[in-house]
């Protein structure tokens, strides 16, 4: 291959957030027909890229050059007009408009009579999928497509504007083996058309199959970069995690007692299957694993919100049976979901209503609510967890994310659980929050509860857990206890590139 | 070790904020305690006879059946679903209160019939909504049309009119007599027994909503269905049994109304979805979900009531007063919206 001019060069590239270090002076040039692979743990900066070459970020600092000209994107549509096409995660097209409509939305061709030009719309749309070699009708609903399909018509969307550079952040995440078999032919042929291709994906596999290059990300720093030939899986491990984890989080020491929960082959239909663990008082027990591994999906299972085809749960002795969350709950099992804004909170209610919502029950005297009794029990957990409020009756949606994850948290504390499953505690809020609320897992454990940590931070679970367990495509596939492991070990597990790894 | 978070002692948090008069100025009850006091005030200069005791008792016959499920309404619009059907099941109760007395039952029975029928229609609903997921506002368009059809195919063009007199008695006369004691502003008002009912109902409903577990639950599941579920609420079946209380609620108007008239049409009651709605919007029911009281559903149905006789008091046609209350209804939605507007630029 040529080497030649790259399209597009970032340098210096920086981008804070509240009390977030996303990217710190962070270059890369993107040269035609090469595919580079961006690699890093999650939260080490990869999507912020992605949203500052697609212009939905615009830097704080530093220089974005296409064709060696310097561009700044006030919008997605300028990046857009200076051909960088972005293929998502998650597709966002228009679900109930044909594929056609899709590939061309926002530059549909139209004739004198400025009225959509259907006919010649449909055939450049034929021309562009024939071109990827991708059987799709055109005049399709986009629903009718497979998850496989919709990337391709993103494809072609790209190529309708003759995108120079496309982006494709973790595109085979819910692909079958064929379907990433077909995708990798068609980036080949972008490839052999010299545009410059910008690979994401967390499947060391996969990475080195297509990927002529790498940068390695961490900490929203760059840590590493080069020819994908030049190194080994297990040099790519030690770059995206090498740093001393055992800093940040200081462990409690905590009396591990008797064991509370066994889980036993918990199983759904589709997202997890066999997950068996079992988990001590006073025990913080990891859960590591890329995101869509199950984790949360397995525990929400646990606690009711879907139903579970198999699986014994028994706590205390007693084995459950859970249909519904307020079984879990009257059985003593709490979950914090990931999702704050939609799952735990309900923002327009007031702290005191959020704090006493999921054990109402417990504030009823004779008939009526008591409202001493519930304002009692939001002072004292308030206190415990300082939440930071004007007043107690003020609604969630005027706290921070970090007061907001509080006042979550003592919801589930105020059900008295025997077990908190917490999902992504620490997701979204700042560093300060960040720290208390490590500092209370640790407290919880010290009282006596067994938490379980679903976590996607690698220092997070190695500094709070004392044993982690990693699942990897819906089944655990390694248990490791504290001491006893090492951050290559959990990340090779988690990615599938154990033996390399180890 | 980290240092340990800072002690909350430093941040003494209050358990209520402060009151402030602009915010009670501002709140929604106190805007309609301001038109009900409107209304009365212009309706009294406007005509001698509004302000009678029997004049008023007699317009609260008027009302008082939608308002009476009204009250279900606002609970189902508080958890964000909708029954437009009501109208509907009042026709198929009422008509089934027809054959019954027909068929010679006293009104213990015939109650009974009316509510039955109600909460059948009501359980039909709420499993189509609750458990089979669909949205409330297409199901209950449908069963609208549903029973409505039903109760015109099998009535036709018929009337029942053959009713016990002791029946008709309790939708006719007034349920409590007017007392009078030796002073003249001390008396017992004459209250039909729809509105007694109206009202025994409302200090009911307000208590569930604002006092108990049940009522915080529903604010719950109205403001985030989803973080509901994931507190323990079991948001399905609270919606079913809404559902089956609306159609309790609709039975039970109907039986009262059927006693007020002396007769069913497949006709009867028709349109009364969209009064019954826009009584619970006037008081402040965010179609939205999570916001509401009772107090405020009762306000307005106040307002309303005496507003529509008022004007036909002053002989004002009922398509005017349609006008009136269109645009009333238009004002009290963009209203808040608009404050918010300035109060949002104001403080920029």
């Amino acid at each position: 291959m040529i080497v030649s001019d790259p399209i597009l060069t970032l340098s210096g590239i920086s981008k804070r957030f509240p009390g977030v270090r996303a990217l710190h002076d962070v270059s890369l040039a993107l040269k035609p027909g090469r595919v580079t692979a961006i690699i890093g743990e999650n939260g080490a900066g990869k999507s912020t890229i992605v949203k500052i070459l697609t212009g939905i970020y615009r830097p704080d600092e530093g220089e974005i050059r296409v064709r060696g000209e310097a561009r700044s994107f006030a919008s997605p549509r300028d990046a857009w007009a200076a051909g960088i096409a972005a293929i998502q995660q998650e597709t966002v097209m228009f679900d109930e408009l044909s594929v056609a409509e899709n590939i061309f939305m926002g530059h549909m061709p139209t004739g004198a009579s400025r009225l959509v030009a259907w006919p010649e719309m449909r055939e450049r749309a034929q021309a562009l999928l024939k071109r990827i070699d991708a059987v799709i009708p055109p005049d399709f609903k986009l629903k009718r497509l497979s998850v496989a399909q919709k990337h391709l018509v993103e494809i072609a969307r790209a190529l309708s504007h003759e995108a120079q550079v496309l982006i494709m952040d973790e595109p085979t995440a819910a692909l079958s083996a064929s379907e990433i078999d077909d995708l990798f032919r068609v980036v080949a042929q972008l490839k052999s058309e010299g545009r410059a291709i910008v690979f994401i994906s967390h499947k060391f596999d996969e990475i080195f199959r297509i990927a002529d290059d790498f940068i390695c990300l961490r900490d929203g720093e760059k840590v590493g970069e080069g020819s994908i030939a030049t190194v080994t899986q297990a040099q790519l491990v030690r770059m995206m995690v090498g740093r001393p984890v055992d800093q940040f989080f200081p462990k409690r020491d905590v009396a591990i007692g008797e064991t509370v929960l066994t889980v036993e082959g918990l199983s759904n239909a589709t997202e997890y299957a066999d997950v068996s663990f079992s988990l001590r008082q006073g025990e913080i027990l990891g859960l590591y694993g890329l995101v869509g591994a199950g984790r949360s999906e397995a525990m929400q299972g646990l606690f009711g919100i879907t139903p579970i085809t198999r699986g014994e749960v028994t706590l205390e002795g007693q084995k459950l049976s859970i249909a519904a969350p307020s079984d879990a709950i009257a059985a003593g099992i709490a979950y914090v979901p990931e999702d704050r804004q939609d799952q735990g909170a309900i923002l327009s209610l007031g702290i005191r209503e959020n704090v006493t919502l999921a054990g109402l029950t417990k504030h009823v005297k004779g008939l009526f609510l008591s409202r001493a009794s519930e304002q009692a029990e939001t002072r004292s957990l308030g206190r415990k967890l300082s939440v930071k409020a004007a007043h107690w009756e003020q609604r969630l949606a005027e706290l921070s994310g970090g007061n907001q994850q509080k006042v979550v948290i003592a919801k589930w504390l105020a059900t008295r659980p025997k077990v908190i499953v917490l999902d992504e505690p620490t997701k979204g809020i700042d560093v300060g929050s960040k720290a208390a609320v490590h500092d209370f897992i640790g407290e919880l454990a010290g009282e006596g509860l067994a938490v379980v940590l679903i976590t996607s931070e690698l220092p997070e679970v190695m500094g709070l857990a004392d044993r982690v367990i990693v699942m990897k495509e819906g089944r655990i596939v390694a248990e490791f206890k504290r001491g006893q492991w090492s951050a290559e070990a959990i990340v090779g597990a988690a990615t599938g590139a154990g033996k390399e790894a180890a | 070790m980290t240092a340990p978070v800072t002690s909350g002692d430093r941040y003494a948090v209050a358990d209520a904020p402060q009151r402030r008069w602009r915010d009670i100025a501002l709140r929604w009850e106190v805007i309609l305690l301001a038109l009900l006091a409107l209304t009365i005030i212009v309706n009294t200069i406007a005509s001698p006879y509004f302000l009678d005791v029997f004049n008023l008792a007699d317009a609260t016959f008027n009302f008082s059946e939608k308002a009476i499920i009204a009250l279900a309404m606002a609970l189902l619009i508080l958890v964000r679903e909708i029954d437009l059907s009501v109208a509907a099941i009042v026709a198929l109760a009422a008509m089934g209160v027809g054959y019954a007395a027909e068929a010679g039952f006293g009104p213990p029975v015939l109650f009974a019939v009316a509510i039955g029928i109600g909460l059948l229609c009501g359980i039909f609903n709420g499993v189509l909504v609750s458990y089979l997921n669909l949205p409330s506002i297409v199901v209950t368009i449908g069963t609208m049309s549903l029973f409505r059809g039903l109760t015109q195919v099998i009535l036709g063009d018929q009337a029942k009119t053959k009713f016990p007199s002791d029946f008709l008695d309790l939708g006719q006369s007034y349920f409590i007599k007017m007392k009078e004691t030796g002073l003249s502003w001390l008396f017992l008002p004459p209250v039909p027994l729809s509105f007694l009912i109206f009202l025994g109902l409302a200090v009911l409903f307000g208590l569930v909503l604002h006092r108990t577990a049940v009522g915080r639950r529903l604010f719950a599941a109205g403001s985030n269905p989803v973080a509901a579920r994931f507190s323990g609420i079991p948001v399905a079946r609270l919606r079913f049994i809404l559902f089956a209380v609306s159609g309790i609620l609709s039975g039970l108007a109907a039986a009262l109304l059927v006693a007020r008239l002396g007769s069913v049409r497949s006709n009867i009651g028709i349109g009364w979805e969209l009064d019954i709605v826009t009584m619970v919007i006037l008081g402040g029911v965010s179609i939205a979900g999570g916001v509401g009281s009772i107090l405020g559903v009762f306000l307005a149905v106040l307002v309303l009531g005496l507003l529509t006789f008022g004007m036909s008091l002053n002989n004002i046609p009922g398509q005017v007063v349609s006008v009136y209350i269109g645009a009333l209804l238009i004002a009290v939605i963009a209203i808040p919206r608009i404050i918010e507007r300035i109060r949002t630029r104001s403080t920029r």
